[in-house]
């Protein structure tokens, strides 16, 4: 084995829970969940910030996480797939994705999940057009995108409902 | 159908992969980590042709963490070298590893590599992988007697992939111990593959073990027997067995993986009558299969279970080539070799219709196959097991208010703009058979098609299912588990499907796997087989430990979860006092009932003759699901920007076993004919470099270049089918012919052919401004001899 480059102390708060640790400067943060974490859901598909299928909530925002080093996401609040269920119940984005037939291989679900996770926070009645533009980068290869704006459309009023506490 | 009633098949049931793959829960060959586990990276030539004069791995071998190196010189037929590092991701790897290239010259055209002086292979002596003709009818008859001949210099159907999101991927292990060597991976042909490791690697088949879980899309893409597979074990095993992982990258998937196949198309004549029937097609054909036939030459064939199209003409003669050029070798890509030949098909019947005046949903209805004709015999022997294509025509006219948009259009030409409408009707033909290999190759030893599937009830009374399938999306575990409650009378959720391939469960065949639009008939066949068989066994056991006679049988639901009861008695027995007796408590069974195992395997086998190999006559698919979409697209005048202002798809797949799953596939194929035709296109520069190696180049269709795609479904039974059932999924790439067919309505009074499947601002614009493309007086001819 050779020699690691000299590590970096991190502490990120990734689905609630805080990870300290020792990254090496040039690892990706997609690498960090995927690897450091075993955090699986989160996917790699392009190399080249295009595809969306790594994509996470960091503080708050909706970032393509093969293109942010593990270092730069120190101190951060990170949410990826495996936080969306609450107590194991699926979140309406989740559920609503089902309920439509918004995936089918799956690769590209949890990136796609995510992004609307951010539109629907900032946006709770987007329009078509909102929707296309909210996911313009998360590519989907199955669906044809048609059940994903309804699935992102059928959350919306869920998530509007008094009874969703989110 | 029978006796299997409880009505699950047809129903929009929640598919079963969901709960996992919405909790990020998926299992890709990626998320797997092995103990010990080593990663492979392989060093590629920077130049399309050329030859490798030295070679030195030292530096790379020095680098702490690389295990070894493996070079071609280790490896018949390998001859890009390729080394192995450690588990930290080194960029400099590959520049380690010292390589003299001389460059050679460089052949990036099919018609060209034909005529080139340089040979890709020399030993073949010959740039031409095979040709053949295609001939069936009276050609020179009908073109005597015809009353119109039209002429069509020259059409190209463009290169490009349908880049599933999961690049391919696979880990292997050649363990010493139990001398196995062992696959993980998202290969989509696995029974396929591994007859060709077996043989490649020198071990008994039986020694390989391959699994796939979870897969990230394929499209055809990954049925190809990947070299990379072979090198995986052969790495592990010169690294004492410790397991090897392959992840490609996104540019190595672009660059090398596969492609569809481009084709040019030369000197076709088209015969026709007064009233604008097809009486005859001669064509030349040229295919480019890029730097090696893989599965080539099979794609010299495969477009024949298509050879007319959805058209009635009798007569034709098709010239068939297939050459090398130095581009990336090129495989199944939403269906093998067939929506090339059907966009030329397409591109006939509209230009063929504009020269005699016809209206060109007028020409479609005077040449399709009609309703009454199935099942249709081809003039190649194929036969097409039902469907209704004028039918087809009026509920997409209906969906899209046809004679709305006609006025509209009116009203936009009156006005100068751009606007078509365009009809595209293609065909899905699914189940194949394997004895079309022969027509190019005699002697290759594969006919029929088949698939297996295993139904048991477990120890403790399960239902598991296990298909010899590896589906990538399609909802497998869901449709399977729909056929087999019904069969049961249970609820599909007390049917556990086993997620993809694995050669232990010993219910593949030599063909299985997840290809040729085929699961719905041959997976659900060889699953329904299994079910019955279960059932019958189960009846049995239950008449035994019921006292009773079969016929008094009843399989449903008890409070005790699924059972079987009999009507005569009142009383029942629930799955788990079944397993039981055949597997603890066996002493109790009567010896003519020791034969029973509740553990049934059955296979599916098509009812497929070998084709005529010298006539090229025969059989070569089982059904054909046909599609017709019509777009309404509208050419920017400013910019030369297209953008499709209305879309519909209208779907026969026959009797459908999952509604909602059905329409996602449509709209998933619909998605990626609409980027071929206006977004994705292989490029190469003239020495042989891909220009469009990394999504941001190949721009993949995305959330805001999608229309809305209004979906509408006919059903017309497959008669070749259990279940009235046919394949689906690759949608015929009805969109290209379709975006084709709407931008040369908007043109053809400019004068332009579009006789190109690829289209965009760029080539509107040479079109249109700087003419050097699709001129119609240097593409068309018309005779007119009545």
């Amino acid at each position: 084995m050779p020699e690691a480059a000299p590590g970096v102390s991190i502490q990120v708060r990734v689905n609630g829970k805080l990870h300290p640790r020792e990254v090496e400067p040039r690892k990706l943060l997609v690498e960090f969940i995927r690897e450091d974490l075993e955090l699986t859901g989160t996917h790699i598909g392009c190399d080249t910030t295009y595809c969306g299928a790594c994509t996470v909530l960091m503080n708050g925002a909706a970032v393509k996480s093969c293109t942010v080093f593990a270092v730069q996401a120190d101190g951060a609040e990170i949410t990826t797939v495996e936080g969306l269920a609450k107590n194991g119940d699926l979140h309406p984005i989740q559920k609503a994705f089902g309920d439509c037939y918004g995936l089918q291989c799956g690769y590209c679900t949890p990136g796609l999940m995510i992004s609307a996770l951010q539109l629907l926070k900032d946006n709770p009645t987007p329009n078509r057009e909102q929707i296309r533009k909210a996911i313009a980068g998360n590519t989907c290869r199955c669906t044809g995108y048609q059940n994903i704006f309804k699935a992102i459309e059928n959350a919306a009023t869920t998530m509007r409902s008094p009874s969703h506490a989110d | 159908m029978g006796s299997d009633g409880a009505g699950w098949v047809g129903k929009g049931l929640a598919r079963k992969e969901d709960n996992r793959l919405l909790r990020g829960r998926g299992k890709f060959i990626d998320d797997i980590r092995l103990h010990d586990m080593l990663y492979l990276k392989f060093v590629r030539s920077p130049y399309a042709h050329a030859r490798v004069t030295s070679l030195d791995t030292a530096a790379a071998e020095a680098l702490p963490g690389v295990i070894c190196t493996l070079t071609g010189a280790e490896i018949a037929h390998q001859t890009n070298p390729f080394i192995e590092i450690g588990p930290d991701p080194f960029a400099r790897i590959a520049e380690l590893v010292q390589v003299d290239y001389e460059s050679l010259e460089v052949v990036v055209d099919g018609e060209e590599a034909l005529k080139a002086s340089v040979l890709l292979h020399e030993e073949a002596g010959t740039n031409r992988v095979w040709r053949g003709t295609f001939e069936y009818g009276d050609i020179e008859k009908a073109f005597r007697e015809a009353a119109h001949i039209v002429r069509i210099d020259k059409m190209h159907f463009h290169r490009f992939s349908s880049t599933p999101l999961e690049n391919n991927a696979v880990i292997g292990q050649w363990d010493a111990k139990d001398e196995h060597i062992y696959y993980w991976c998202n290969n989509s042909f696995p029974s396929f593959a591994m007859q060709f490791i077996a043989a490649h690697l020198g071990t008994p088949i039986d020694r390989i073990r391959v699994q796939t879980f979870d897969i990230g899309g394929s499209f055809g893409i990954k049925i190809t027997s990947y070299p990379q597979m072979s090198v995986c074990a052969l790495a592990s095993k010169k690294a004492g067995g410790r397991p090897v992982k392959w992840i490609e990258t996104r540019s190595e998937h672009n660059v090398s993986s596969a492609h569809g196949n481009e084709r040019t198309f030369r000197d076709t004549r088209v015969a026709l009558d007064k009233d604008g029937v097809i009486m005859a097609i001669d064509s030349r054909h040229i295919d480019d299969c890029g730097a090696y036939p893989r599965y080539e030459p099979l794609g010299c064939v495969i477009w024949a279970q298509v050879f007319p199209g959805v058209y009635r003409f009798r007569n034709a003669r098709i010239d068939f080539s297939q050459a090398v050029t130095n581009k990336c070798p090129v495989g199944p890509n939403r269906g093998y070799s067939r929506m090339q030949h059907l966009w030329f098909l397409e591109r006939v019947v509209d230009i063929c219709a504009h020269q005699l005046g016809i209206p060109p949903d007028e020409m479609r209805l005077r040449n399709y196959i009609r309703p009454e004709e199935f099942p249709y015999t081809t003039p190649n022997g194929c036969v097409y097991d039902s469907g209704n294509y004028p039918k087809m025509l009026q509920v997409a006219k209906e969906r899209i208010d046809w004679e709305d948009w006609k006025k509209k259009q009116a009203m936009a030409r009156a006005e100068g703009r751009w606007l078509g409408i365009g009809i595209g009707t293609t065909l899905d033909s699914g189940t194949n058979n394997f004895g079309q290999s022969q027509i190019v190759n005699p002697h290759a030893p594969f006919s029929g098609n088949s698939q297996g599937a295993n139904c048991k009830l477990d120890i403790y009374g399960e239902v598991v299912v296990a298909v010899g399938s590896c589906p990538q999306g399609q909802g497998h575990e869901t449709t399977a588990a729909q056929v087999v409650a019904d069969v049961l009378n249970i609820h599909p959720d007390m049917v556990t499907v086993r997620t993809g391939f694995d050669t232990e469960r010993n219910v593949h065949t030599g063909a299985s796997g997840t290809y040729a639009s085929q699961f719905a008939v041959s997976g659900l066949s060889a699953v329904h087989g299994a079910a019955r068989k279960l059932k019958s066994e189960m009846k049995q056991l239950a008449a035994f430990l019921l006292k009773t006679g079969e016929e008094n049988l009843e399989f449903g639901m008890g409070q005790q979860g699924p059972q079987i009861r009999a009507k005569d008695t009142g009383s029942s027995v629930n799955y788990w006092q079944l397993a039981n007796v055949v597997n603890v408590n066996s002493a109790v069974l009567p010896e003519e009932l020791y034969e029973l195992t509740l553990n049934c395997r059955y296979v599916w086998r098509a009812p497929f003759k070998v084709p005529d190999k010298e006539k090229k006559y025969g059989s070569l698919t089982l059904t054909y699901a046909s599609q017709l979409h019509i777009a309404v697209v509208e050419i920017d005048r400013d910019t030369f920007i297209p953008h499709i202002l209305e879309y519909v798809a209208v779907d026969d797949c026959g009797k459908v076993i999952n509604p909602p799953i059905v329409e996602g596939q449509v709209y998933g194929a619909t998605a990626h004919g609409i980027g071929a035709a206006l977004m994705e296109r292989c490029v190469y520069d003239a020495v042989g470099n891909m220009l469009t190696a990394t999504f941001s180049d190949y721009t993949p269709i995305t959330a805001v270049n999608i229309p809305n795609v209004r979906y509408a479904h006919m059903e017309t039974p497959s008669p070749h089918s259990y279940n009235g059932a046919k394949g689906m999924g690759e949608g015929g790439a009805a969109p290209i012919h379709t975006i084709s067919a709407a931008l040369q309505d908007a043109l053809f009074s400019s004068g332009i052919v579009v006789s190109d499947s690829f289209n965009n601002a760029d080539t509107l614009y040479r079109a249109m401004v700087a003419k050097d493309i699709y001129q119609a007086g240097d593409l068309v001819k018309m005779e007119k001899r009545a």
